[in-house]
């Protein structure tokens, strides 16, 4: 199903993920977010910014141990965790906010 | 965790076998595979025309390959004794997922046309043409079979629904409808070596971070090396655990076992999955290019032992089908098992007394354990009957003062699936996945009230995921899943390991 974004439409896949990353634009995390009840703050952008830059160098999304790492490491210790990250996105840090940034879903056994 | 648009089960203190509802879950079928995904695989890209013509083809092909599947849809007696075993029954209640009322979606096209009664008297013996209708619950009911083998265990004739399921799903593969999850992971394997499509460089990332982080929590240089030649170990292993909770907590354990006996080992890129969805699909031939994959790692790198990490159904691929599929193996060492698995590698180990292992450190947990279904009923480890039920147990006694087992009837040779095996761990299947989990979750919370269990420990990555994902629809916590090495991992004290509870550790010993 597509998304409008600022008027402009946006193909995604079955799952909601956007067709071609190379597309993204900050609007897009934003309508995808309002459709989810979720309102973006600046944490959510922080890792979302975050994911895009790891997937930028490596061409995948990074693991949940290394995002946490890299999250407790940029914006302290306590915020270094999978509960957090739980916290800011309720369907998982990797699906959610992957979705957001425009990443492709992770696939296989996780 | 998401919304659930559908009913959560509730969980009973004693297992009841509920009454049929009729067409429960025919609403649910995954989606469909994508043309690249199929051509990637070698199948059809989209559904073919003159597909019933080629579809029958494609099972002439198969009964005249696998003995087993003419004998299967020959021999049910109807005798009923499978249709209160399958987790999908018992969680979705729908008829169609009762092992017999499954098979009998392939028997009666069967009948029709492979056996005389049926091409003479359709009716009088239940035959049926393959039409549009029947394909339609072929894809879904299909697709809610975990190929986990519990009803074969109470068949009488020992009729096998998984590997009616697999034909089922080569069929449909060979007329152009795939199942999107399983396909394209596959792909990814061919094209980058695992399920995740995790590259060289992020897992050479990932890993650098994963020595990091042992050495903080440890001050011991323990290394997790990526292909690195001449190694004596090649460890193949499942790709989540390079990436999920608490998969990657069981992977720091392997390479602390491996560290503390000294051997070196190594892990591919060429092979960074131990996963195989051939085998899901009922492909030989992708089954085979999956395996070959590692036969060509364990070349290039020159080991002479091959171990495989934690994973359900790759350790079903590895111990009954590997020599078949990518062998011979004349050139590994032959004093050790082929392929080894880590839980008889680490057990090997514990019955040496080479791991000094602390107990107390796991005193945070009151553990119970989950056969994984590919485990226990399509493999064995080490060399006695029984010992895979018996060797993971004797690793969690070994590193935990707590452990209670489930009731008897859901565990060893008659667990129950996790519910997301078989390749329907995905979140299109999502309402199958939660209701599929139910006896096995049932289980558990009764050894919760009963027993104060707090964690249950499983060496499937897909279990381990599959219960992340489904234990908080019930209630409980996603982090109560965990890795049997994780429990190997936090009681091992490594030589040389900086440790500020020693003293506490020596007065409980004492």
């Amino acid at each position: 199903m597509p998304i409008e974004v600022n008027g402009k439409t946006f193909e995604t896949d079955e799952e909601g993920y956007l067709a071609n990353i190379n597309e993204w634009e900050p609007g897009v995390a934003e309508v995808m977010s309002k459709e989810d009840d979720l309102e973006l703050t600046d944490e959510h952008w922080d890792i979302i910014n975050y994911l895009r830059e790891y997937y930028e160098e490596y061409q995948i999304a990074p693991a949940v141990r290394v995002l946490t790492k890299a999250v407790g490491k940029k914006f302290g210790k306590d915020k270094g965790n999978s509960k957090y990250l739980y916290g800011l996105f309720p369907y998982g840090p990797a699906k959610q906010a992957c979705r957001y940034a425009g990443l492709p879903k992770p696939t296989g056994c996780v | 965790m998401a919304k659930a648009d559908f009913q959560v089960p509730v969980l009973k203190q004693y297992p009841e076998i509920p009454e049929i509802e009729p067409g429960a879950t025919a609403h649910s079928s995954p989606f469909k595979s994508k043309p690249q995904f199929q051509a990637e695989l070698g199948f059809p890209g989209e559904l073919v025309d003159d597909w019933q013509t080629k579809a029958l083809d494609k099972m002439g092909d198969l009964l005249g390959r696998y003995r087993s599947l003419r004998v299967y849809l020959d021999s049910c007696v109807k005798c009923g004794s499978c249709t209160d075993k399958c987790h999908y029954y018992l969680g979705t209640h729908d008829p169609k997922n009762m092992p017999v009322g499954r098979q009998d979606l392939m028997r009666k096209v069967y009948r029709r046309h492979f056996t005389l009664a049926g091409r003479l008297f359709p009716k009088l013996v239940g035959a049926e043409e393959l039409t549009e209708e029947v394909l339609g619950d072929w894809y879904s009911y299909f697709h809610q079979c975990s190929q986990c083998r519990r009803c074969s265990v109470f068949c009488p004739y020992g009729i096998d629904t998984a590997e009616i399921s697999m034909a089922a799903r080569e069929i449909m593969d060979h007329i152009g409808v795939g199942q999107k999850y399983c396909n394209e992971i596959i792909g990814k394997v061919y094209k980058i070596g695992n399920n995740l499509g995790l590259p060289g460089p992020a897992l050479a990332d990932t890993l650098e971070g994963l020595e990091e982080d042992v050495f903080d929590d440890t001050g011991v240089e323990v290394k997790y090396p990526l292909d690195q030649e001449g190694a004596e170990i090649l460890l193949v292993t499942p790709s989540a655990d390079f990436f999920a909770e608490p998969h990657v907590d069981g992977l720091i354990g392997y390479g602390k076992v491996f560290h503390e006996t000294g051997v070196s080992w190594t892990l591919s890129s060429h092979a960074s999955e131990a996963a195989n969805f051939g085998m899901f699909i009922g492909s030989y031939e992708n089954m085979r290019r999956v395996a070959l994959r590692i036969r060509e790692a364990a070349i290039k790198l020159k080991v002479k032992r091959i171990v495989f990490g934690e994973c359900g159904h790759a350790w079903r691929v590895a111990y009954s089908f590997l020599n078949t599929l990518a062998g011979p193996w004349d050139f590994l060492d032959q004093r050790y098992p082929v392929p080894q698995h880590i839980c008889e590698f680490t057990y090997g180990l514990i019955q040496e007394g080479k791991l000094n292992l602390d107990k107390t450190r796991n005193d945070d947990m009151v553990l119970t354990y989950h056969d994984s279904c590919n485990v226990a009923r399509a493999s064995r480890m080490g060399d006695r009957p029984g010992g895979q039920f018996d060797i993971p147990r004797a690793i969690i006694r070994a590193t935990c003062n707590n452990f209670y087992d489930m009731d008897e009837e859901t565990i060893r040779d008659r667990t129950f699936c996790c519910g997301g095996g078989g390749g329907l761990l995905t979140d299109d299947l999502m309402e199958i996945r939660v209701k599929g989990a139910q006896p096995r979750v049932e289980a558990l919370n009764n050894v919760m009230q009963e027993k104060g269990v707090t964690h249950m420990a499983a060496i499937c990555a897909i279990c381990k995921s599959q219960f992340t994902k489904v234990l908080p629809y019930y209630g409980m916590d996603l982090d109560q899943i965990v890795s049997v090495h994780q429990l190997v991992s936090n009681a091992l004290v490594l030589t040389g390991e900086e440790t500020d509870d020693e003293d506490e550790a020596a007065d409980e010993a004492a």
